[in-house]
């Protein structure tokens, strides 16, 4: 897999080279390289190892309750992986809430096996050697529902206002330069710099970015999980620091899942 | 205890049906109120670094903005427009011009504002990310209209100088709901860099205008 990793960046290199003068036609080139890129790395993406890792997490008797997540509720029953991540985010009886795929994984890690929610929390995003079991669990679960199409529920009321709430923080602008999630993710056919960017409010913009989502993230070594993904776009809109499992994250997760509605999902996916 | 617990399914039963019935009618009746959106916003963020909460308050045009269909309110819009302009403050000593090559590197940084950022630190305009403005940057985003050939295109005149340094200063004058951030009102540029930028835009040996 890693050697196949390398040679793929090796040869990315090569593509990305600027081979030709004119503007149009050395960006169409720079665009083809990291298409060409992308497919070299598909087949072997280091996201099987968080997958892997996180089906021995799943399984294990861990925490101060010594208990597996075997019994943990995904929305289909206690211990259902299969399809599970398509039907996120949902309403639970038994909290009450809508919770997103991380939100519920914290509830059961923390009631199941009486593990420390903050510590989980503090270690969300995985760093080298300091891995988080939160992004492995994540990696597992998801790659239990490729190739399923997204199912995601506003039937119940709490479900509705979730996406509502969702809608509405996609539009709000604030901060230091005025943005919302919709100034960079509101048109067609945008870029910044050469990075494409999805339009997600247009319905298969919207499925293709969701769907691969979480992803290996080659330019950090790391997998990351569609939490993430919003708190590091709300760091680049230069707001504060966007709360693990918050209401907020997880109505907007709501209003994109359900944008995503009838696409089959692909990931755990990589990207640059 | 099973008595407390049917109370709850029954209040909940008759709190759902109230809420699918207005679902029924009308999914924009449905959408929460701008209280409830503001209450989960506080709650959602923590400050860090130099991103305290209070980037999340909105001013007035940020508040109207975020709504949907504001472009059909077109008496407010030009209201907008109006107070935003008047919140431009040109430089006292009366010159827009500074060095084109100093606005050419304000152009390409993106660095500042973010809780990743050294507090402190110079923050850039990264132009470049939404524009296309020198011929030879060819990594530049389109969210932005390309600004090539800006000043060849328009001109030098002080009524162009003034109309440059004040969309930079505050592009809610020119344009109520722009994307672009306001560099000069939200104290993200300083006086100097916004000149030496209407530089890169103006002067005719800017690689903008080459």
């Amino acid at each position: 897999m890693f050697r196949k990793l390398v040679k793929g960046c090796l040869l990315a290199t090569v593509c990305l080279l600027p081979s030709i003068a004119t503007a149009q036609s050395a960006q169409s080139d720079t665009v083809k390289g990291i298409e060409r890129y992308r497919e070299l790395l598909a087949d072997g993406n280091p996201a099987e190892l968080w997958e892997a890792r996180g089906e021995g997490l799943w399984k294990e008797k861990r925490g101060p309750k010594k208990a597996s997540l075997e019994t943990c509720d995904l929305g289909k029953g206690p211990g259902v992986v299969k399809g599970a991540y398509t039907e996120l985010p949902r309403y639970f009886k038994d909290t009450g809430r809508v919770m997103d795929l991380e939100s519920r994984l914290l509830h059961c890690m923390t009631g199941i096996q009486g593990m420390d929610g903050a510590a989980i929390k503090r270690n969300a995003f995985g760093s080298g050697t300091n891995r988080s079991d939160m992004e492995a669990l994540v990696a597992y679960v998801t790659s239990e529902s490729k190739g399923i199409k997204m199912k995601v529920s506003t039937a119940h009321p709490k479900e509705k206002e979730s996406y509502a709430m969702g809608e509405k923080i996609f539009f709000y602008r604030g901060g230091s330069h005025d943005f919302a999630c919709a100034t960079c993710h509101g048109e067609n056919d945008k870029r910044i710099r050469l990075q494409d960017l999805p339009n997600l409010l247009n319905k298969k913009d919207a499925q293709r970015a969701y769907t691969t989502w979480p992803a290996y993230r080659v330019s950090q070594g790391e997998l990351r999980t569609f939490q993430w993904r919003l708190f590091d776009c709300f760091r680049q809109q230069r707001f504060p620091a966007l709360e693990y499992g918050s209401e907020a994250s997880i109505a907007l997760t709501t209003f994109l899942a359900k944008n995503a509605n009838g696409a089959a999902f692909n990931a755990p996916a990589l990207k640059r | 205890m099973r008595n407390f617990n049917r109370m709850l399914y029954v209040a909940g039963l008759a709190l759902g049906m109230a809420s699918a019935g207005v679902a029924a009618a009308d999914r924009a009746q449905v959408a929460v109120g701008e209280a409830e959106v503001m209450r989960e916003m506080f709650r959602g963020f923590n400050p860090q670094g130099q991103a305290g909460l209070s980037r999340l308050r909105q001013d007035d045009m940020q508040k109207f903005c975020s709504s949907p269909g504001w472009q059909k309110q077109k008496a407010r819009v030009k209201q907008l427009e109006k107070e935003q302009l008047a919140l431009v403050k040109y430089p006292a000593d009366g010159k827009l011009l500074g060095s084109w090559e100093a606005g050419e590197r304000v152009a390409q940084s993106g660095v500042g504002m973010q809780f990743s950022d050294a507090p402190g630190s110079v923050a850039g305009a990264n132009c470049y990310a939404c524009h296309q403005l020198s011929g030879t940057e060819l990594s530049f985003g389109t969210i932005g209209p390309s600004l090539r050939n800006f000043g060849k295109t328009r001109g030098n005149s002080e009524a162009m100088q003034r109309y440059a340094y004040g969309k930079i200063y505050n592009s809610q004058a020119y344009s109520a709901c722009s994307n672009m951030p306001r560099f000069g009102h939200s104290g993200i540029l300083t006086e100097q860099q916004m000149k030496d930028l209407t530089a890169l835009l103006l002067d005719p040996n800017s690689p903008v205008n080459k």
